[in-house]
């Protein structure tokens, strides 16, 4: 069944732009990275979409949908009511390159911030075992597909652009607690960092990196918190500081 | 200008252009949240009808001054007579700090209250007021690490309130082997304080999230994926838990004051 559903898209550059009205045909099934599709094909030729898998796997269809950070491809119009406009916007929490399209470079420069995992010395490649409940916890992080509207949707950026260059963001908080969780990383200082260097006490925990996920990684519940636990562990409780220090408690490290 | 309003960003004038009721979440928090404030604040400045043999007010257990009655005092009454311009200081000033700092550093609630009070922000993708935010990083928020302090001070009252609700297996002679409606609503309340206690992220975490070998410790490892489970649940059990000890008050309150009867089954 094909209807016709009312759009705003905004187009635009990094100097002006506007939400721009459209009508377009919808069919049964289709999602919003379909319409969009259709709008470029027979109304706005050069309107610019980031898009590659349309399966939710690649992450690069991000965008906002009636203001709510989401992909499009993953965001059924049958979603919506009939007689709902549907606006669709760039993410709003990075540089507009242009229409739909911004410059998400911000997160691969938080990424290479990131110190890598580091293998025990001792151990040649190929030698490392691993047992699974050792490793399950970390392999929920590996589910990000990067599409980063964790990052998008955290106020910490997205609503203060100077907090850019001390705060990494959800997405890189679920790499630093997926490989401090790791049973054979040997990076000694993953907690400090992570508060000092990387902005994790800028997080007020507030749970929207978690709502936006297409993943379903529970990104605060799972990595955010345990990690801030840890650097409770090493920073602020004076007793297990002390223990770590004469040898007494386990796992810390 | 900054955050959505960046240079830039895509230039949208709107803070939010989000169609749904958004607001309406942190606004059902504020009323529940201001609600539970007034309420406790009035009982704990109340200081009268709070016991009812075998009865106490989770708001006023342990009883610690000597304001308290003798046999409702579970700890005795360490504190004597404490008083400021010679009037007596509610028995429940001494006490309600623990479990308030546990609340309020609870990743959930600070979770609600930014929202909801602070409005930091007040929802997803909705721009928030504030032109500066430095998160949990400056004093006074940065204390809000001390979360474990007021975690191990909770597990202390379970354990008072736990005792209480025991002790409410009585009548009001103090013979064992009776069960009233009060008995089940202070076992309720210790039961849901528990829960919320059990759930926490904190106690996730001491009990066995942060092993780096689960392997090596197979029992902590067990402990820690039922406390898991239950840590889905921890937003649930921090609302009932709020809301049933406000009821258990309410029920002790209307008891002592002569209101109702607690009613015996045996």
């Amino acid at each position: 069944m094909t209807r016709k559903l009312n759009m705003r898209i905004w187009r635009g550059n990094s100097t002006d732009g506007s939400l721009k009205d459209v009508q377009v045909e919808a069919n049964e099934g289709e999602v919003v990275l379909d319409v969009i599709h259709r709008v470029q094909a027979t109304q706005m030729g050069d309107l610019a979409v980031r898009w590659n898998c349309k399966a939710g796997k690649c992450g690069s269809c991000s965008m906002e949908i009636n203001g709510k950070p989401r992909l499009a491809c993953m965001t059924q119009v049958s979603s919506f009511d009939e007689e709902e406009t549907i606006t669709v916007t760039p993410l709003r929490a990075f540089p507009v390159i242009k229409d739909l399209v911004t410059d998400v470079s911000f997160n691969y420069k938080k990424a290479m911030e990131i110190p890598a995992y580091a293998h025990p010395a001792d151990l040649a490649p190929g030698e490392a075992r691993m047992e699974q409940v050792d490793v399950e916890r970390s392999q929920e992080f590996r589910k990000c597909i990067e599409c980063f509207l964790c990052q998008d949707t955290c106020h910490v950026i997205r609503d203060h652009e100077e907090n850019k260059k001390s705060f990494a963001g959800p997405r890189f908080f679920i790499r630093i607690a997926e490989l401090d969780m790791h049973p054979l990383d040997t990076l000694r200082n993953r907690k400090h960092t992570a508060q000092e260097e990387h902005g994790l006490g800028m997080c007020n925990i507030t749970k929207c990196c978690t709502e936006v996920c297409p993943e379903h990684i529970r990104i605060t519940d799972n990595a955010i918190i345990p990690l801030k636990e840890r650097v409770v562990d090493v920073k602020y409780d004076p007793i297990r500081w002390l223990g770590s220090k004469i040898g007494k408690r386990e796992g810390i490290l | 200008m900054s955050g959505v309003f960046s240079a830039t960003r895509a230039k949208i004038s709107e803070k939010t252009l989000r169609t749904d009721r958004w607001w309406l979440q942190p606004a059902i928090t504020v009323a529940v949240l201001v609600s539970f404030i007034i309420y406790s604040t009035i009982r704990a400045f109340e200081a009268k009808f709070y016991f009812a043999e075998p009865l106490i007010s989770p708001f006023y257990s342990p009883c610690l001054t000597a304001a308290c009655p003798t046999n409702g005092s579970l700890l005795g009454q360490p504190l004597g007579t404490v008083a400021i311009f010679g009037m007596a200081i509610s028995p429940a000033l001494f006490i309600l700090v623990f479990p308030l700092g546990f609340r309020m550093t609870c990743y959930y609630y600070r979770k609600a209250y930014y929202r909801s009070f602070w409005q930091s922000p007040p929802a997803c993708a909705v721009a928030e007021p504030h032109k500066t935010y430095t998160g949990e990083t400056k004093a006074p928020l940065i204390l809000q690490n001390g979360h474990r302090w007021f975690f191990m001070a909770g597990l202390v009252f379970n354990v008072l309130l736990t005792i209480d609700a025991v002790l409410a297996f009585r009548n009001s002679e103090g013979q064992w082997g009776h069960m009233s409606v009060g008995s089940l609503v202070l076992l309720t309340n210790a039961t849901l304080l528990w829960l919320y206690s059990a759930s926490c992220h904190t106690c996730r975490h001491t009990i066995g999230g942060r092993l780096k070998h689960f392997s090596k410790h197979p029992l902590r490892y067990k402990l820690w994926t039922w406390v898991s489970v239950l840590n889905h649940k921890h937003p649930t059990f921090a609302w009932i838990s709020l809301i049933g000890v406000a009821l258990s008050d309410i029920y002790v309150r209307a008891v002592s004051s002569g209101s109702i009867t607690n009613f015996y089954f045996f």
